[in-house]
C-alpha cells in the first residue's frame, strides 16, 4: 500500500529545476507554466548543474528565485549580451535568458538581433504578452492595432505608434538563427508543443547549430483587466491571427534528424 | 626583458593579456582602436576570447556575463562609447563583479574629436551612472606606466571585487615609447575561479549575481558595505608621484599627460630659480587629498593644469579646503598644453606668490 502510494506521488512533482519558492506572479499568469516547462526540460536533459540563466527587467526579474541553477541578472534588454559573454567563457554550458516583449523587441532590440546574427550559441524564451507588466499596463511593441493600454489610453494608434514587431519573423531571417518558432501557452495542447519546442531549442543549443529562441504567447490578466479564463482567450482570438504559431527557422540538421 | 618601441594601445592591450585577460569585448572608436585590432590578433592566438561588440552598450554587458563566470576579462574604449558604458557599468558596480576598463580620452562633448583631453573625469572619477558607487581610477603619464597599472588593474579589481578604470588621453594611447612588457600569466584554471562566481550548481546551492534589493532597507545594508568598502580602498590604493616639492613655494598638481608636460615646466622654472614642485596623482579616486594637504601646508599657492575646463580642480580644492589660493590653467576641446605655457602661468604664479 505504501509502496502504490510512493509510485502515484512520483507521476507529478515539483522538477528538480524549479525552487520551492511561491512566485509573486499575478493569478493567472503563464509565466509559471514557461518557468516549468523550462525546468521540466532541463531535467530531463540532466543539465542543471551546467546552466546558467539570465534573467531580465521586466515581471520575470526574480525569476532567479524560482530557478533552482544559477542566475544572473541582466540590465533591461542586454541578456543577450551578457548571455554572450558568458557563453564565450563557457562554451561547454547552457546558456538561456528569459525575457519580455519590452525587454527583447523594444530597449533589447539591437542585442537580440546582433546575438542571432552572430548565432551566439544560447537560448532565448521570449515571452510575449503585448504589454509591459511590470510598470502596469503600457504600450510594448508587439501590442496590437487597437489594444488599450496605460499609455495607448484609446488603443494603439498605427499612426501615431506603428507596427508591432514580429520577433520570429525578423530574426528567422537571420543565417545566424538554427530555431526560430512561436508557441502559445493558452491551452493544454499548445503548452505540450510549447514544451518539445522548448526542448528542440536547449537541443540547438547543445548540439552548438546557432542561436535558438522560442516565442511564447502569454497573458497578463491583470493588465489586459480582463480574467484569468477569458485572457486565454484573448490569446487565441487576436493574438495568434497577428503572431502566427508555426516553425520560422529550423536548422537543416534537425529537420534531417526529424526524417531519420 | 628588454625595452621595445611600443605604441600605447598596443602596449596596455598586451599588458592586460601578460595580466592573465581571458576575454576582450570591444567596439571600435578612435583614438584607442589599436588595442582592440591587437586583441582581434592576439586573443585568438592564445585561445582566449577576443569580441568584436554591435556597441559599446553590449561590449560593457558581455564584459558583465563574463565577469560573473569569473575569469579576468575587459573592455577598452573613448569618451563617447565610455558615456555609452555607463549603464552596464552602475550594473557591474551593484553586482560587485571585477572588470577592468581602459578609457582613452577624446576631446568632447557630445562627438567632440579625437584629440586628448581630460574632459572624462567626472564621469570616470565621480560615477557616471546611477547610485552610489565609486570607480577605482588609475591615470598614466607614460606608456610604462600604462602598462604597469593596467597589468595591476586585474589584481585590484578582483581584491575588491571592484570596476578598475585606466584613464588615459588620446596622446598616451598613440604615442610610442621605449618600455617594458611584463612576464606572461596562464589564463585562471577553471577550478580556481572565486566562489562566488557562476559555474553552474553542481554539488552546492545555486548562486545568483545581481544588484536588485527590491527593499529599500536591503538597498541600504548593501549601500553600507559599497561604502567600507570604499573606505577601504581610500585607505590602501592612493598613489601619486611628487617631484621637487621638499621646498617648494608653488605646487602644481596636474595628472597623466598634463602632469608630464608640467613636469618639464616645472624643471625649467627650477633652472629659473623659481621654487616650484609637482604632485601628480596616479590614483585620481582614491584622490591624494591627505597629500596634497601636507603640501598645503608649506606653499603659498597652488596652480593646478588639467586637459579640461577645471575637473580635477575641484577635488584639489576639497583637499585645500581654502589655505592657499588655487590657480587654474586649462586646455581644451583636443588642445595639449606647450611646457611653455604652464612655464609662464608658473612664473606668472610666482610673482603674486612673492608680492
Amino acid at each position: 500500500m505504501t509502496d502504490k502510494k510512493m509510485a502515484e506521488a512520483l507521476i507529478f512533482s515539483k522538477p528538480e529545476s524549479l525552487t520551492a519558492v511561491p512566485t509573486h506572479y499575478c493569478p493567472g499568469c503563464s509565466h509559471g507554466v514557461a518557468h516549468r516547462l523550462i525546468a521540466e526540460t532541463i531535467d530531463e536533459m540532466g543539465m542543471r548543474e551546467n546552466t546558467v540563466g539570465v534573467a531580465p527587467v521586466g515581471c520575470s526579474v526574480f525569476a532567479y528565485n524560482y530557478f533552482n541553477m544559477d542566475f544572473a541578472e541582466a540590465a533591461h534588454g542586454r541578456a543577450p549580451a551578457m548571455a554572450t559573454g558568458f557563453k564565450r567563457v563557457n562554451p561547454d554550458m547552457n546558456v538561456f535568458t528569459y525575457q519580455g516583449d519590452g525587454d527583447l523587441a523594444s530597449i533589447g532590440a539591437a542585442e537580440i538581433l546582433h546575438a542571432a546574427g552572430r548565432g551566439e550559441k544560447i537560448t532565448v524564451i521570449f515571452i510575449n504578452n503585448a504589454i509591459y507588466g511590470m510598470t502596469g499596463g503600457q504600450m510594448a511593441p508587439t501590442t496590437l492595432p487597437g489594444q488599450k493600454t496605460t499609455s495607448s489610453p484609446l488603443g494603439r494608434d498605427i499612426e501615431a505608434h506603428g507596427f508591432p514587431l514580429k520577433m520570429c519573423e525578423i530574426l528567422s531571417q537571420l543565417d545566424g538563427s538554427a530555431y526560430i518558432v512561436r508557441r502559445s501557452l493558452h491551452d493544454a495542447a499548445n503548452i505540450r508543443k510549447a514544451k518539445k519546442a522548448v526542448r528542440q531549442a536547449f537541443e540547438v543549443q547543445r548540439q552548438g547549430l546557432g542561436f535558438s529562441m522560442v516565442e511564447l504567447l502569454s497573458n497578463c490578466p491583470t493588465n489586459w483587466k480582463i480574467s484569468a479564463q477569458e485572457s486565454l482567450v484573448w490569446i487565441e482570438e487576436n493574438m495568434i491571427p497577428y503572431f502566427p504559431l508555426g516553425d520560422f527557422k529550423v536548422h537543416p540538421a534537425i529537420v534531417e534528424s526529424k526524417k531519420g | 626583458m628588454a625595452k621595445e618601441l611600443l605604441k600605447g594601445n598596443v602596449a596596455f592591450a598586451e599588458a592586460a593579456i601578460r595580466a592573465g585577460c581571458e576575454a576582450y569585448y570591444g567596439y571600435p572608436i578612435t583614438p584607442q582602436t589599436e588595442a582592440l585590432e591587437h586583441m582581434a590578433k592576439r586573443m585568438p592566438e592564445l585561445g582566449r576570447v577576443f569580441l568584436q561588440a554591435e556597441s559599446e552598450v553590449a561590449a560593457i554587458n558581455m564584459v558583465y556575463g563574463a565577469a560573473c563566470a569569473g575569469v579576468r576579462v575587459m573592455s577598452s574604449s573613448s569618451s563617447p562609447g565610455v558615456s555609452l558604458m555607463m549603464e552596464g557599468l552602475s550594473y557591474i558596480a551593484g553586482s560587485e563583479v571585477p572588470v577592468v576598463l581602459v578609457d582613452i580620452m577624446r576631446g568632447g562633448p557630445g562627438l567632440g574629436n579625437i584629440a586628448p583631453s581630460q574632459g572624462d573625469y567626472n564621469q570616470i572619477v565621480k560615477g557616471g551612472g546611477h547610485g552610489d558607487y565609486r570607480l577605482i581610477t588609475l591615470a598614466p603619464a607614460t606608456i610604462q606606466e600604462i602598462i604597469d597599472l593596467t597589468y595591476e588593474a586585474f589584481d585590484i579589481a578582483e581584491k575588491y571585487r571592484a570596476i578598475v578604470v585606466v584613464l588615459a588621453d588620446g596622446s598616451i594611447g598613440q604615442m610610442m615609447e621605449p618600455a617594458e612588457l611584463p612576464p606572461m600569466q596562464e589564463v585562471r584554471k577553471r577550478e580556481d575561479r572565486p566562489e562566488w562566481s557562476l559555474t553552474g550548481a553542481k554539488d552546492r546551492d545555486p548562486r545568483v549575481i545581481t544588484s536588485i534589493y527590491i527593499d529599500p532597507a536591503e538597498e541600504e545594508v548593501f549601500n553600507l558595505q559599497l561604502v567600507e568598502k570604499q573606505k577601504e580602498i581610500e585607505a590602501n590604493e592612493v598613489r601619486f608621484s611628487s617631484l621637487l616639492l621638499e621646498d617648494a613655494e608653488i605646487a602644481v598638481v596636474a595628472y597623466g599627460t598634463a602632469g608630464r608636460i608640467a613636469q618639464s615646466s616645472v624643471k625649467q622654472a627650477r633652472d629659473e630659480g623659481i621654487k616650484v614642485g609637482l604632485l601628480r596623482p596616479i590614483s585620481l579616486y582614491p584622490f591624494p587629498y591627505d597629500e596634497i594637504g601636507k603640501v598645503v601646508d608649506q606653499v603659498k599657492r597652488i596652480l593646478v593644469v588639467e586637459m579640461s575646463g577645471g575637473q580635477m580642480l575641484d577635488d584639489v580644492r576639497l583637499a585645500v579646503n581654502g589655505k592657499v589660493p588655487v590657480d587654474f590653467y586649462g586646455r581644451m576641446g583636443g588642445m595639449v598644453p606647450l611646457p611653455d605655457e604652464v612655464f609662464e602661468q608658473i612664473q606668472e604664479l610666482n610673482t603674486k606668490a612673492n608680492a
